[in-house]
């Protein structure tokens, strides 16, 4: 969505259409087709098979790679309670970075196929000091304990900051990077392991890149879980997410650690970003269909845990390709809402959360 | 309309008339089309600034979702149009209609989310709906024009008609605005933004309060999005439903200040010009600096101005004494400083029921979190007029009695009766307008508004109108000697009169039951003996109390009676002298140290 938006958004007609288009481009595609095209042999029924099993395999991968987007925005929203908008952003970023050490650069050639999944690792760490900067500079002023005792605890604040971050970071990156859609590319996109026949004819296809990333993804969710239940630095960012002003009497530099919760919420974001650009084109305006995705994800499995993050973008994921079955693509995406409706009226505390207020 | 708040109403209904007046005038001179667009779109994004500042401003539920409610009114007043042939004029009532609709099946699942929870809930209605209407093929809706009775159907040929509609459609909503926050509907929200689960206890029904805010302000975001819809004269699904209307609103208000009917409107003022001029100015330059410049700039006077610009440039003009109202007048004019000792108490609690029944009564009461019984069939009761003093040691259920008392929790089985009435299986506020006042173990207060309000909070939660409201918080405050305190804000009070202000919060309520919480709680010895002093007062004028605490000699001093708690079960009841020289309950709670302590005064 080019221009000043926030604002702006509809004041000509005109404008409104062309966002219009802006978003038809970066929407998920829906499940994407296996490479064989039509197959002439096997009944109505096989091909029902074949798609909910090729459905379902696609949720899942698909959910992983959410799986890891949430986690990054339930690390900074968990442990600093703060709403960042800007999230969206950093994925994009992710993407960009990855997009730029793989592609425009080529600095990663030689690695050949792996290159990709690489330059998303790299983005990482990048993200991780541009986030723990951000924090430094300007998030630290309207969060945190200078905020902790505040009515509604500095919320509003944080809103305005996040929001105008999201505003600063996209139109940047339409300067930068430009406005036509990129995306990473690997050879293995269009690839695809085949597993079958299963069921009478009914074959699976599961595209190599896309399987890949998953994988990446649940190696880095694994190595952060262990990092956040094993060491003392999760044990530190648990503490002050729990309960700051108290961490802070416990020696906790609690300021430190929401620079790094920050940091490292970014570049996990960062690192499911760059993943994901090896089978979407993206915009500088990507955020903004994920940002609200992983809000989805975060709230369903139930803030301030790592695991119910992942599982919340994994269910995300899951419904979403699979409700590609039954419903028409447009209607994908209010599909995850309604669900995600569904399951926070059945259980507000998400999935995995704990409701934990006292009289 | 609450008393004392006439000046302020009448200064904020001059200003805005003057306001108006101005902006009007500047409407006729400007020729451009541009810039009359720009004009007639200030007062309809300060419209619906006003309406999410009605709901999250007040009552602190940020809701990202507003979209949701301007893009149905943006709808309704279009399809009526194409479809029926309605003009706008009736079309965006039509739209209030079905924004108020959409507020009551939005409002009744989401208002059991709380915090972050509720905001990002909310985030989801205008998405699914927008996915919804792009499927239906509603992706642009162009409005059918009617050349030959412009009028008519609201398409004016010069394009200051439709500022003068838009500023008229402000000015209604500001002063729907300014009613609200001037009324108890304003202070219950303000009062559910500080302490929620205070004002339920209170009798405020928050749920009801949070609904009619919402439904007002989901009929004023509507007309806001009709009326958008009639300027621009194309509807799409994004530009009404989009995540980036939620946030105009939420921007616009926060820039200029929440929980003020001026915040939306100087936010609108200011940020539509800015980014209309820089896209203008600079986006044909270098395509996206214009957002830049517009994010950088949001964020510069966020960090400058936290409040919004109205409070922080209010605070910098000095007018500081920070009082949402003129409260003295009100209160000030009955004296209430030199009242001490001899004021009469809030009107005495009814007495029906007393034939025989006793205030509070209590059978098996049973209540279990998971494998832990924090309650087994707890039987006790308390006569009228009586102070039930409940001690016992740390976990032993003495809260959750409490909480499962004034509804807080449920009970998972058993029965107890206020004066013969059931208690149990009612909300919060319905407990409290059975009579039936609560302090907590933590002071709840109302920290921003003044000592006066916290304690009339209580009042209205009796369903008092505004003049008894205000003199039963008047005399609330005397009987517990704070009526000098009355304007201080409960921000800025001690813990003693912390206590004392819920205790009076708790009367204005007139209650005939008070469940008080440790109240005596990190209290010094002279305050407590005031304290004691008051509650003595309490009960020579009939109140009945139950009350926890751990202090002994104090509660010696007081109680009526004893009841032990110990894991959850009565280990002992009686009169003080029993329950002292109970063998179990010394080697349960009291240590064979107290009784020697005790022997020997």
């Amino acid at each position: 969505m080019a221009g000043p938006h926030i604002v702006m958004a509809g004041l000509v007609p005109a404008i409104s259409i062309r966002l219009c288009h802006a978003r038809t481009n970066v929407r998920i595609s829906p499940v994407q087709g296996h490479p064989c095209g039509e197959r002439a042999r096997g009944g109505v029924n096989d091909v029902l098979i074949e798609n909910v099993l090729n459905a379902l395999a696609a949720g899942l991968i698909i959910g992983c790679l959410y799986g890891l987007m949430c986690i990054g925005l339930g690390l900074i929203f968990g442990i600093m309670k703060v709403v960042n908008f800007a999230q969206g952003e950093l994925l994009m970023l992710g993407m960009y970075v990855s997009l730029y050490l793989v592609g425009v650069w080529g600095v990663l050639s030689l690695l050949g196929p792996a290159a990709p999944f690489v330059g998303a690792l790299i983005a990482g760490p990048v993200l991780f000091a541009g986030g723990a900067l951000l924090h430094r500079l300007l998030l630290t002023r309207v969060s945190g304990l200078r905020t902790a005792g505040l009515l509604d605890e500095g919320a509003f604040g944080q809103l305005i900051v996040t929001l105008g971050l999201s505003l600063i970071l996209q139109n940047a990156g339409l300067i930068v990077f430009g406005s036509s859609p990129r995306s990473v590319l690997t050879p293995l996109a269009a690839r695809a392991f085949m597993i079958g026949p299963i069921i009478g004819d009914a074959t699976l296809f599961l595209n190599k890149a896309r399987l890949v990333a998953c994988a990446v993804a649940i190696v880095v969710a694994l190595a952060l879980w262990l990092l956040m239940e094993r060491t003392r630095l999760g044990k530190a960012l648990r503490a002050a997410a729990d309960n700051p002003v108290a961490a802070t009497y416990m020696g906790i530099d609690v300021d430190r650690a929401y620079r790094i919760a920050f940091g490292l919420g970014a570049a996990i974001t960062a690192v499911a970003g760059g993943l994901m650009a090896t089978y979407l084109s993206f915009t500088p305006f990507v955020g903004l269909d994920y940002v609200i995705i992983m809000y989805s994800g975060v709230v369903l499995g139930g803030m301030g845990s790592i695991l119910g993050a992942f599982w919340g973008g994994l269910t995300v994921g899951f419904v979403q390709q699979c409700s590609a079955l039954v419903l028409p693509p447009q209607l994908q995406n209010a599909a995850i809402f309604v669900v995600f409706l569904l399951i926070v009226s059945l259980r507000p505390q998400g999935l995995f959360g704990r409701s934990a207020e006292r009289a | 309309m609450r008393a004392g708040t006439g000046p302020r109403i009448r200064r904020d209904v001059v200003a805005l008339a003057v306001c108006a007046l101005a902006y009007l005038a500047l409407c006729a001179l400007v020729r451009n089309s541009y810039y009359q667009l720009m004009l007639t779109l200030v007062p309809i994004w300060a419209a619906m600034g006003l309406a999410w500042n009605l709901i999250s401003g007040y009552s602190g539920l940020v809701s990202f979702g507003h979209a949701a409610f301007f893009g149905l009114g943006a709808y309704s007043v279009t399809l009526a149009l194409v479809y029926l042939n309605l003009t706008p004029w009736l079309g965006i009532p039509l739209g209030m209609l079905v924004g108020a609709a959409a507020a009551v099946l939005i409002g009744v699942p989401t208002f059991r989310l709380r915090g972050h929870y509720f905001a990002l809930s909310m985030l989801a209605y205008p998405l699914a709906i927008l996915y919804v209407l792009e499927f239906l093929g509603f992706q642009e809706v162009p409005l059918p024009m009617h050349r030959q009775r412009p009028g008519l159907f609201m398409q004016f040929t010069d394009p200051r008609l439709y500022t003068v509609v838009a500023v008229g459609l402000l000015a209604i909503a500001m002063l729907v605005s300014i009613a609200v926050e001037n009324s108890c509907f304003g202070l219950a929200l303000t009062a559910i933004r500080q302490n929620e689960l205070a004002a339920e206890a209170a009798g405020i029904d928050t749920w009801r309060w949070k609904m009619r805010g919402l439904v007002v302000s989901g009929a004023m975001a509507a007309a806001a999005g009709g009326l958008y819809a009639c300027v621009l004269l194309v509807v799409t699904p994004d530009s009404v439903f989009g995540v980036l209307v939620s946030a105009q609103a939420l921007v616009v208000t926060l820039f200029g200040g929440v929980a003020t009917v001026w915040g939306p409107v100087i936010g609108a003022a200011i940020l539509i010009p800015l980014a209309e001029t820089l896209n203008a100015r600079l986006g044909n330059i270098i395509p996206g600096i214009q957002g830049v410049v517009y994010g950088a700039a949001i964020i510069a006077i966020m960090l400058i101005a936290p409040q919004g610009l109205f409070w922080t440039v209010r605070d910098l003009l000095g007018r500081g004494t920070k009082l949402p109202l003129p409260l003295r007048e009100g209160a000030g004019g009955r004296g209430p400083a030199d009242r001490t000792h001899h004021c009469p108490l809030p009107p005495a609690p009814s007495r029906n029921g007393r034939g025989g029944a006793a205030a509070l009564a209590v059978r098996n009461l049973s209540r279990s979190f998971g494998g832990l019984r924090a309650l087994g069939d707890v039987s006790f009761s308390v006569a009228t007029g009586e102070i039930l003093g409940i001690i016992g040691p740390n976990g032993a259920g003495k809260t959750t009695l409490f909480n499962v008392l004034n509804g807080v929790l449920t009970a998972d089985a058993g029965q107890a009766q206020l004066a013969g009435i059931p208690m149990l299986g009612r909300k919060v506020h319905q407990i409290s307008r059975l009579g039936v006042g609560r302090t907590f173990q933590v002071v709840r207060s109302f920290p921003r508004l003044s000592l006066l309000d916290n304690v009339i909070v209580g009042a209205y939660g009796a369903g008092l109108d505004d003049h008894a409201a205000l003199a039963a918080a008047t005399a609330a405050l005397d009987a517990v000697d704070l009526g000098r305190l009355a304007a201080r804000h409960a921000g800025q009070l001690t813990n003693k009169e912390l206590r004392l202000m819920e205790l009076a919060r708790a009367l204005a309520g007139r209650p005939r039951l008070l469940l008080l919480d440790e109240t005596l709680a990190g209290l010094g010895h002279d305050e407590c003996d005031e304290l004691l002093d008051v509650l003595r007062r309490l009960r020579q004028a009939g109140m009945t109390i139950v009350i926890i605490e751990h202090t002994m000699h104090a509660m010696l001093r007081l109680a009526d009676r004893f009841l032990v708690l110990d894991h959850g079960a009565v280990l002992a009841e009686g009169s003080p002298r029993e329950v002292i020289e109970n063998r179990a309950v010394i080697e349960a709670y009291l240590g064979p140290k107290f009784l020697a302590q005790q022997c020997s005064v």
